[in-house]
């Protein structure tokens, strides 16, 4: 019991003392789940770019800058875009580019979930076939992180 | 409903110029430090956030006509641009995981294509 106790203590206190990591390199989990929060912030901003353009009546280029600032569908839409592309610099910055780039497919995942559930659009065999595939696709390259421990669900996103 | 060959050409363009915009942003967070402010004086970046936007205008354009069930595969294609920057100008690994992750997902796109018509 004593021992455990101390142990705990021992890894608690070995936490603060560990090194910034100095190098991009060494920050590949929190890379993936920031290319991870990209993706799903990348999906909100569609579905609300889809759903700010159905309710705006503008179709000359310089309309639909005026309407960005009056729906606010489209508003946020555009924020959440910009915000997305920050999200995505900052995993950049930890993570290696052939790896976080192809995970934003993720976004096409997500967005067709979302028009399923909101638009009650119909997941037919070959969507289902395609988010399994692209799921599939972005696990394997998850495992594909130089050192890193593979995931032990790597189907796990598919639930 | 065939495909011209215009909108083709606009669509590959968008996926050349949209793995441009991912490798400036790559270079870019590279050098940047922990200043908010150095996202927006970081001309990499901001070159970077221009090609992507550059690229979405083409890509825009390009799907005006033809066949979405092979544009929108098409311009995903820029994942295989970014790869061969990755390993030209960030000299990463190309591993077998990520060929094969990379290919998944195109075949994965293209089924999503055929299923959304």
């Amino acid at each position: 019991m004593a021992a455990t106790s101390v142990r705990y203590h021992k890894r608690l206190a070995a936490t603060p003392t560990q090194p910034v990591p100095a190098t991009p390199r060494h920050n590949q989990k929190l890379s993936i789940a920031l290319v991870f929060l990209c993706t799903v912030l990348g999906a909100a901003a569609q579905i609300l770019m889809k759903s700010g353009t159905q309710s705006t009546e503008a179709s000359s280029p310089l309309a639909l800058i005026a309407a960005i600032f009056t729906n606010w569908h489209l508003f946020l839409g555009y924020a959440l875009y910009g915000l997305s592309t920050v999200v995505l610099i900052v995993a950049l910055k930890y993570g290696q580019l052939s790896i976080l780039y192809p995970v934003i497919a993720l976004t096409y995942v997500w967005v067709t979930i979302l028009s399923v559930v909101l638009y009650s659009e119909v997941l037919n065999p070959f969507k289902i076939l395609g988010l399994t595939t692209v799921v599939l696709g972005v696990a394997i390259l998850g495992r594909g992180m130089g050192g890193a421990k593979p995931p032990s669900h790597p189907e796990l996103p598919a639930a | 409903m065939t495909t011209p060959l215009s909108s083709i050409l606009l669509v590959l363009g968008a996926s050349f110029i949209g793995s441009f915009g991912a490798a400036f942003l790559k270079s870019g967070a590279d050098r940047l430090h922990r200043q908010f402010i150095t996202l927006l004086t970081n001309w990499r970046l901001v070159l970077g956030i221009f090609f992507f936007l550059a690229s979405s205008l083409l890509y825009l354009k390009g799907i005006k006509h033809g066949e979405l069930t092979i544009l929108y595969p098409m311009v995903s294609l820029g994942n295989v641009w970014t790869l061969i920057w990755s390993r030209l100008i960030f000299h990463e690994p190309l591993t077998r995981n990520k060929l094969f992750g990379v290919g998944l997902i195109l075949l994965g796109i293209v089924f999503l294509a055929f299923g959304g018509r």
